[in-house]
């Protein structure tokens, strides 16, 4: 029988996992397709913390919403091919296991209320943290540093789910909105930046100084 | 039924229904390409007529030649008499088996490379030398795979020196594959299901499986396994094919025995042999559905298989 416990485990086992297969995904597409599903699962979770309201906001916008708007972007660049990534994809996925390792290390040291945090959350939310930064840095592209915000953001986001009180609802409402309206003035940005410059690849903007 | 017995049997029913896997396998791929395909038991055919035939050997071959069929069937014969079979634990088993089942896969390997690299043909020498390269890439997936299993054997306290229990009890293959295992990911914990996935992953990689290497194409550059066995005809052939077949039945007990879980012991075997058999069709699904990758790739392939391990290690020990 699935119990709440288990299938909180499974959801946490899930969203590490996708962390992992998000270091490691070689084109866009694939990205924002894993982010997609970090939003979903990110809803179930919330589901489960029985935030109905906060869980459908988060399905709409980060299940739905954000990845049809990369998506769109990515369309409308015609570029599905990530370049020559900054940090190479083995070693970004190795990097990402040293985050995990020091985030299990880190919960172990963190004096924090005991029952707080349900089993293997903090080590989650913290490597998902990790992991878009890691994004961040090592993709060579704005788009895939977009992604990497979000996934950034939703570690954050998944280290305060326990601390959730009935009032932060709307308080969480309203940070979603300022992403997505984020997410969207971006992704208007990098294409018009696209258009410009018949290229993302951040690394060009350098040549940009006079 | 006493143990040994049960075990014997099964150990007699793997070995008769081996050759019948690779059958499972192409009538799949045939299958879902809208093809009628060989007969289901088209390697039994193939081991009859070859066992009849005369043999070719090159006159630049030794010793190291003749030899390579016998030792790699060999070696399978004995990785597979080690595992435990239908949750029934091998007679042979002592902690620390699952190293030597896995050097003695890697015998048989290094023997079939060195009757490659004995021919003399570059071509053959090419395949040896991919084979060594990926094999050596495998070995950390599959070793973490095995590393995550062992600590959970110790877990469940099958290593508790105070109660009078040999700590090296935990660590052989017969108390890793008993179905034990996969009471642990039913009762929530599916980073163990991870380790099937890499078992998966390995089985596809060692037994020249796509995505890793295509078993159907004997006449192109990009083949690792099949190029190495060029040269054998007749009953040598017959051994290396046989021996694949055993090398694919030892990987596919491997996922099998984390996937059924402890039930009486001939409900336990049949459910086993079914479970070998449906890995069977899953190798075919995944044939029918992946292009094999270039060769670049193949690393990266195995890479995702080590990362998998490592998570599911690291997660099992932060429990």
């Amino acid at each position: 029988m699935i119990t709440l416990t288990s299938l909180f485990s499974t959801i946490l086992f899930l969203l590490l996992l996708n962390n992992l297969l998000l270091l490691g995904a070689p084109g866009i597409a694939p990205l924002i397709r894993l982010t997609a599903f970090q939003g979903i699962l990110l809803a179930v979770l919330l589901l489960g913390m029985d935030h109905a309201l906060l869980a459908c906001a988060i399905f709409g916008i980060k299940g739905a919403l954000l990845p049809g708007l990369l998506e769109r972007t990515r369309r409308r660049l015609a570029t599905t091919d990530e370049p020559r990534p900054r940090l190479h994809l083995g070693a970004g996925v190795f990097t990402g296991i040293l985050g995990l390792v020091f985030s299990l290390w880190l919960e172990t040291r963190l004096p924090i209320l005991p029952h707080l945090f349900p089993p293997l959350l903090l080590p989650t939310a913290l490597t998902t943290l990790f992991c878009g930064l890691i994004l961040v840095v090592g993709r060579a592209t704005a788009i895939s540093q977009v992604i990497g915000y979000l996934v950034a953001e939703n570690g954050i986001f998944l280290l305060g789910a326990p601390l959730m009180a009935a009032g932060a609802i709307w308080f969480e409402l309203a940070l979603l909105l300022d992403i997505f309206v984020a997410v969207f003035v971006m992704g208007n940005a990098i294409g018009h930046i696209g258009e410009t410059f018949d290229s993302i690849d951040t690394g060009r903007f350098r040549s940009l100084r006079d | 039924m006493s143990a040994p017995t049960a075990f014997l049997l099964q150990l007699a029913l793997a070995l008769v229904l081996a050759p019948l896997l690779p059958g499972i396998i192409n009538r799949v791929k045939a299958m879902v390409a809208g093809r009628h395909g060989k007969p289901l038991l088209q390697t039994y055919y193939d081991l009859a007529r070859l066992l009849g035939k005369g043999e070719v050997i090159s006159r630049t071959t030794t010793w190291t030649f003749a030899a390579a069929p016998g030792v790699s069937l060999a070696a399978a014969l004995c990785a597979l008499a080690l595992l435990p079979l239908g949750g029934v634990p091998s007679p042979l088993a002592f902690g620390g088996d699952f190293l030597l089942a896995a050097y003695l896969l890697g015998m048989g390997r290094f023997a079939v490379m060195l009757a490659a690299l004995d021919t003399g043909s570059s071509f053959e020498g090419m395949g040896a030398s991919r084979e060594a390269a990926f094999s050596a890439l495998g070995e950390p997936a599959l070793f973490l795979a095995f590393l995550t299993l062992t600590s959970l054997s110790l877990d469940l306290g099958r290593g508790v020196a105070d109660a009078g229990l040999d700590v090296r009890a935990a660590f052989s293959l017969s108390a890793l594959f008993n179905g034990d295992m996969a009471a642990f990911w039913q009762a929530g914990r599916p980073e163990l299901l991870l380790a099937p996935a890499v078992f998966f992953a390995l089985l596809l990689a060692e037994n020249c499986r796509i995505p890793v290497d295509d078993p159907t194409t004997h006449l192109e550059l990009t083949m690792i396994h099949e190029v190495m066995v060029l040269d054998h005809s007749g009953p040598n052939l017959a051994m290396i094919v046989y021996g694949a077949a055993l090398k694919l039945w030892f990987f596919a007990a491997l996922v099998a025995g984390l996937l059924v879980p402890p039930l009486p012991l001939w409900e336990h075997a049949a459910l086993s042999v079914l479970a070998v058999l449906g890995i069977g069709v899953a190798v075919g699904v995944v044939e029918s559905a992946m292009a094999r990758l270039r060769l670049t790739r193949v690393p990266h392939f195995l890479g995702v298989a080590a990362a998998l391990a490592a998570l599911a290690l690291i997660l099992t020990q932060a429990r």
